[in-house]
Parts: C-alpha cells; sequence; structure tokens
C-alpha cells in the first residue's frame, strides 16, 4: 500500500500556498470580528488552530451573536457536514488504522481536497497533507494578526480581498472540469442547486444542498462523452 | 464561558465530521457507483462554494466581475496566484473610481 511520502508533502505544500495566502485574509477578517464581538484574541487563535474550519467559525460568530449556543452549535456543525462526504470519498486513499486512518483525515479542507484528487478518482493522501499544512499555519497566523490589528471590514471592501476565495474556487473549479464533461455536467448542476436554494435558506444548507449534484455519478458511463454527444445530435439533425 | 463551550462544542464536531470516514466506513471499500459519485464531490463542492460566495449576501458586481476576470486569466493560462491577484486588483480599482 502506498504510504505517505515526502515528495507527495512537498508537491502538496507547493500547491496550498496558494490557498493559504487566501486563508490568511479570511483569517485576518475573522480574528477582526471575533476580536469586535468581544472574543478576545486567545480564544479566536485557540479557536482557529483547532478547529480549523473558516465556515464553521464564522457560522459560530456569527449564530453566537443572534441566538442560542445549541442553534448556534448546531449550524456550525451542519455547515461542516460537508466534511463527512468527502472524509468518506477520502477513506479508500488513507493508510493503517482506523485511528491512523481518523487522523490523517483532519488534513482535510476543501482546497486541500481538491488538490488531493487524482484523475483516476482516489486521493493523494501526502498532496492532502502537504497542501494542509501552509493553509493551517497562515490561517492561525492570520486569525491573530486580525484579533490584534481589527482591520476594518469597509478597509478589506476597499482592497477587494472578498475576491480572494472566490476567485480561487473559480480557478481551481475550472482546473478540475478541464478534462472531464461529466465533472462541468456536475458543477453547472451544483451550482444552480446553490443557487436556488440560496433564495429559500442559509448559505451553509444551500452548500451541503449542492452536494447532491454528485449523485450524476450514478448515471451510467455510456463511454466517452463526446461519443454520447455526437449520437445524440446525430439523432436530433436526422 | 458560553464562548469557549460553543468553540469546543464545535471544535469537536469538526473533528469528528473529518474523521467520519474511517470511522463510519471502517475497512469497507465503496461499490464502483459510489466511487464515481465521490469523484465528483470535489467539482459539485467547489461549484457551490463560489455561488455561496458570490450570492450569500447581497450581490455585489464589482465582486462577480474580479472573481470572472480571475476566472478568464486561468483559462488563458495566467499562473494561480497572478490570475487571482488580477481578479484583486480589478475589484479594488473598479471600487476607487467608483468611490
Amino acid at each position: 500500500m502506498m504510504q505517505i511520502h515526502r515528495a507527495g508533502v512537498a508537491e502538496g505544500v507547493r500547491l496550498g500556498l496558494g490557498p493559504a495566502g487566501a486563508a490568511f485574509v479570511l483569517a485576518l477578517s475573522f480574528g477582526a470580528e471575533a476580536e469586535a464581538r468581544g472574543w478576545g484574541i486567545g480564544l479566536p487563535v485557540l479557536f482557529s488552530a483547532l478547529a480549523f474550519s473558516g465556515s464553521a467559525q464564522f457560522t459560530l460568530l456569527t449564530a453566537l451573536s443572534g441566538g442560542t449556543v445549541v442553534a448556534a452549535v448546531a449550524s456550525a456543525a451542519l455547515i461542516n457536514a460537508r466534511y463527512l462526504v468527502m472524509s468518506v470519498a477520502l477513506n479508500d486513499s488513507l493508510h493503517g488504522s482506523r485511528l491512523s486512518r481518523a487522523l490523517q483525515a483532519q488534513a482535510l479542507v476543501d482546497a486541500s481536497f481538491v488538490f488531493a484528487h487524482r484523475n483516476d478518482g482516489r486521493y493523494d493522501v501526502s498532496r492532502l497533507i502537504g497542501a494542509s499544512l501552509p493553509q493551517w499555519v497562515l490561517w492561525v497566523l492570520g486569525t491573530a494578526v486580525g484579533a490584534l490589528t481589527a482591520p476594518s471590514a469597509d478597509l478589506m471592501h476597499r482592497l477587494g480581498l472578498d475576491v480572494v476565495f472566490p476567485a480561487f474556487f473559480l480557478i481551481l473549479l475550472l482546473e478540475e472540469v478541464r478534462h472531464s464533461r461529466r465533472a462541468l455536467a456536475a458543477a453547472l448542476l451544483g451550482g444552480v442547486i446553490a443557487g436556488g436554494l440560496l433564495l429559500v435558506t442559509a448559505p451553509g444548507y444551500a452548500l451541503l444542498g449542492a452536494t447532491a449534484a454528485a449523485l450524476i455519478g450514478l448515471l451510467p458511463d455510456r463511454g466517452s462523452d463526446p461519443d454520447r454527444e455526437g449520437a445524440e445530435t446525430g439523432k436530433e439533425t436526422s | 464561558m458560553r464562548i469557549w463551550l460553543a468553540a469546543l462544542a464545535v471544535t469537536v464536531v469538526n473533528w469528528l465530521m473529518k474523521a467520519g470516514g474511517p470511522l463510519l466506513m471502517g475497512e469497507r471499500r465503496l461499490p464502483p457507483a459510489a466511487v464515481r459519485i465521490v469523484s465528483l464531490v470535489a467539482p459539485v463542492l467547489l461549484a457551490g462554494l463560489i455561488v455561496t460566495e458570490l450570492g450569500g449576501q447581497k450581490l455585489d458586481w464589482t465582486q462577480i466581475g474580479g472573481v470572472g476576470v480571475a476566472g478568464i486569466l486561468s483559462l488563458l493560462r495566467v499562473p494561480l496566484l497572478l490570475a487571482a491577484a488580477g481578479g484583486i486588483v480589478l475589484t479594488a480599482g473598479v471600487r476607487l473610481l467608483l468611490g
């Protein structure tokens, strides 16, 4: 069985630098926002170091301000239910005992999951761990800098920093769908589902609902996609 | 204290979610159909993240424009960091002009 190898980790670290920069910017705003809401400096930094999850941390921060602790924790947990989906996807590619694999899976974050995805459908765990290392460091560092310096939301907006995350996700997505029409179809469907759900519910639920688009994978694989398209258009024109 | 406990609870739930695959599946392997689904999770998730990031609050055309430019630069084979930087600069520039 393939073990965790240094070259893969190094490759992952290199790939992870870009998203790590994005994570730093997002962590800045998390640290600043948490400090502004009276969380102090130690708790946000510790929370970032241990939870290492932007979506859950922001959800808890926002939900705690307007509701009960139980509801806030439940929202934050639900927004991260996608990690359960990803973890199941990853399981076949992890190494060693169950505990060892559960530990390796802690490196799971969105961008690393995408980098670890190989063309054959399996996942490169070395790359997953490597890519998460710089993201974790800059996520924690960004939270500390944000809590200490408290940059205003207006400044972050004027600098265009809200573009950072969606831009990275789009670039990663373009790379993912470049070689697979099925992935493109699933992504488009996922985007539409997320957009539709956004009209009626919160982003966390919309994101979770969008993962249903991966069920496109249940459709039988009828050889290469271009052939299928050719056959269909041929039928229409004849 | 209330905030600390909430943060701790979210952290533990997060660990369990990430460990969910090994904990629930153990040594069992996914059947082929499930593997095909699983291989589509990454692109679907990215699409969902883009939509929720851009449409989660009020639509902001300066943000969408910057993200679009980053995507176009990436299609033109501009390296990842430069493509993202191009989008950020465009959005910041437009906001500066619009005041």
